[in-house]
């Protein structure tokens, strides 16, 4: 009864229209809300059972419930780590994706300094330039780059993946980080300049600290796409052992004509946990990227 | 006294060594820190991009230096079905993935715009799909989509929708689909966090001048969420469009282009060709192809979309 004078908005309204109100909120918020989340989720839930299922329960939906694990086990895991080359593919991806995102970084910073604060002459046209090399999808350049990767040496080796990752995380990083220095008051630098200042010491002593947190989303974006990069690593890497994690799995462990799904689950999901773990630790610097290199 | 000891206080400012100088040379300066990154690009991306199109003139084969045949390669082609069946699917693909990434994309932005607890955390699982590597959540749709044990299937029996195994990836056309659930499943987080985005730098006044104007929820939509979102929408579609219709990797971990080939888009059409035929010529000619799709698609996206912008008078930077 004290719930209409509670509410600050509606001072006389009747009971039953709140309710209703509240009803349709549910209704047409919260429930559609719950599909999304829940049809999102499912593939990971449905993984991660998978992964701890003995393979009794696996293939018998009958007498077990398939959305429950009766009795985890840790076989399949146990199967990836010491059976396979796993742990392996997953240093060398890890590898690949740290060695990349620092050049890309390196070399993006730069770039957008110099585009964004050095002024020259035809700058913002570098800056087109790099922006339209963000468009140019992989899928294209995979066959040429596989001969120049060839040429020069590279075939089925880790640099191969670390030199050219960075082709689609520079356009990305750069624009990025062009977005990050226009925030920066261009006085602070007139000021370090009039006391004497280097240009380099003007990058490294006051833009740079001011521009962390665009450095950290730049890194964290690269990093996941690194880890996430499969067609590269399918065409440039042949052995087994120098394969990354994604490839791996694909080509590796789907093995004759009965797929070993409790291995393949467990892998995708070890797979995907260093990567899920990173991203929940920087989350909000995550979506600030994403949404502010689409603003640009 | 104080007279003879001011000179004392001058500090000699010390000559800067040469190589401070040329880094302060500002001619220098722009070029070192162009290099890397410039350089970089166009040894790994517009040389290859070059390349790429010489090598679709060419009959080269991995080991072996092609020589110029013309027109050849894309003749070929224009009399293969298999091109022309993943040109269909490329189409098919991008069109129904596209609208239904936006429809459901745009849909979950609006919720999210919403006054909800959690919010930050619900924002976070939203994402999750995109950030996981996608051939591993492809994979997870594989098991997903088993013939024998998969879990929709399951559940729809249970339910009484069917009676038998749902057929998912092993007809042509329950296969095209399933890839384009699939996809648009990992497209959905993007897309709605990108026009959460846009949606949240709209003014709610506009929205205030327009209740008070005695407008429905759809009239609010139309005339107010839509035309502001525009411009973002323009761009994140020319991003999306670009990249599912160059799509690889879902297709490759589900179905590998099957069965009997109904599902080839143009990339694994080309890696199929290209690298595990070795025909490096005819695959790059099948790479070549995507181009003025692409081309075709950007201008259309954006011209279309972004051209409100302009008749509203904003500058376009």
């Amino acid at each position: 009864m004290t719930e209409p004078t509670q509410s600050n908005s509606a001072t006389a309204q009747p009971e039953a229209m709140t309710w209703d109100s509240k009803s349709r909120r549910v209704v047409m918020l919260y429930v559609p809300l719950a599909c999304f989340v829940l049809i999102l989720l499912f593939p990971f839930y449905w993984m991660t059972v998978t992964a701890f299922k003995p393979n009794a329960e696996l293939y018998d939906y009958n007498t077990y419930n398939p959305f429950w694990i009766g009795s985890p086990t840790l076989d399949h895991i146990y199967h990836l780590l010491f059976n396979t080359a796993y742990p392996r593919w997953l240093m060398t991806t890890m590898g690949v994706a740290v060695a990349s995102t620092f050049i890309s970084l390196l070399a993006s910073t730069l770039a957008a300094y110099a585009i964004q604060r050095l002024r020259f002459q035809g700058s913002q046209y570098v800056g087109l330039g790099i922006y339209l090399a963000y468009l140019v999808p992989p899928s294209i350049l995979f066959i040429p780059l596989a001969t120049i990767v060839y040429q020069l040496g590279l075939f089925d080796t880790p640099f191969a993946l670390i030199l050219t990752f960075p082709t689609f995380l520079i356009p990305f990083c750069t624009w990025l980080l062009i977005g990050y220095f226009k925030s920066i008051p261009y006085e602070l630098e007139e000021c370090a300049l009039i006391d004497g200042a280097t240009r380099l010491q003007i990058l490294r002593r006051i833009t740079l600290p001011l521009a962390v947190p665009g450095l950290i989303s730049a890194g964290i974006f690269s990093f996941t796409l690194s880890w996430n990069e499969f067609i590269y690593s399918l065409a440039f890497i042949q052995s087994s052992e120098k394969k990354t994690v994604p490839v791996a799995i694909l080509t590796e462990l789907v093995t004759g004509d009965v797929y070993q799904w409790g291995a393949l689950m467990a892998g995708s999901l070890l797979g995907s946990l260093p990567v899920a773990i990173f991203y929940s630790f920087f989350v909000d610097y995550y979506v600030s990227s994403l949404t502010g290199a689409v603003k640009e | 006294m104080s007279a003879t000891t001011a000179p004392a206080w001058v500090r000699q400012r010390r000559d800067p060594s040469w190589i401070v100088r040329l880094f302060d040379w500002k001619p220098f300066l722009v070029f070192a820190c162009l290099f890397p990154a410039v350089g970089l690009l166009t040894v790994f991306l517009t040389y290859p991009l070059g390349l790429g199109i010489w090598l679709a003139f060419t009959d080269t084969t991995i080991g072996r230096a092609g020589v110029w045949v013309g027109l050849e390669n894309f003749e070929y082609l224009l009399e293969d079905r298999m091109w022309w069946n993943a040109v269909f699917y490329s189409v098919f693909y991008t069109g129904i993935a596209t609208f239904g990434k936006f429809a459901l994309g745009l849909w979950l932005a609006l919720l999210l715009n919403n006054h909800l607890p959690f919010k930050s955390l619900l924002r976070a699982i939203i994402l999750l799909p995109w950030i996981v590597p996608t051939v591993l959540s492809a994979i997870a749709f594989w098991w997903i989509y088993d013939p024998q044990f998969s879990i929709i299937s399951y559940v729809a029996i249970k339910a009484g929708i069917t009676s038998q195994n749902i057929d998912f990836i092993n007809t042509p056309w329950s296969a095209r689909f399933s890839l384009i659930a699939a996809n648009i499943w990992r497209g959905i987080p993007f897309v709605a966090i990108s026009l959460l985005a846009g949606l949240q730098t709209i003014s709610p006044s506009l929205y205030e001048a327009a209740l008070l104007d005695g407008s429905t929820a759809w009239q609010r939509f139309r005339y107010i969420t839509f035309p502001m979102l525009l411009p973002i929408l323009a761009i994140v579609m020319t991003f999306s469009i670009i990249f599912t219709f160059t799509d690889f990797q879902l297709v490759y971990a589900i179905t590998r282009g099957g069965p009997v080939n109904s599902t080839h888009l143009l990339a694994t059409l080309a890696f199929q060709r290209g690298i595990s035929g070795g025909q490096l010529g005819e695959g790059a000619a099948i790479a070549v192809s995507m181009i003025p799709f692409l081309v075709l698609a950007t201008l259309f996206s954006y011209f279309a979309l972004a051209r409100r912008k302009w008749q509203q008078g904003e500058g376009n930077d």
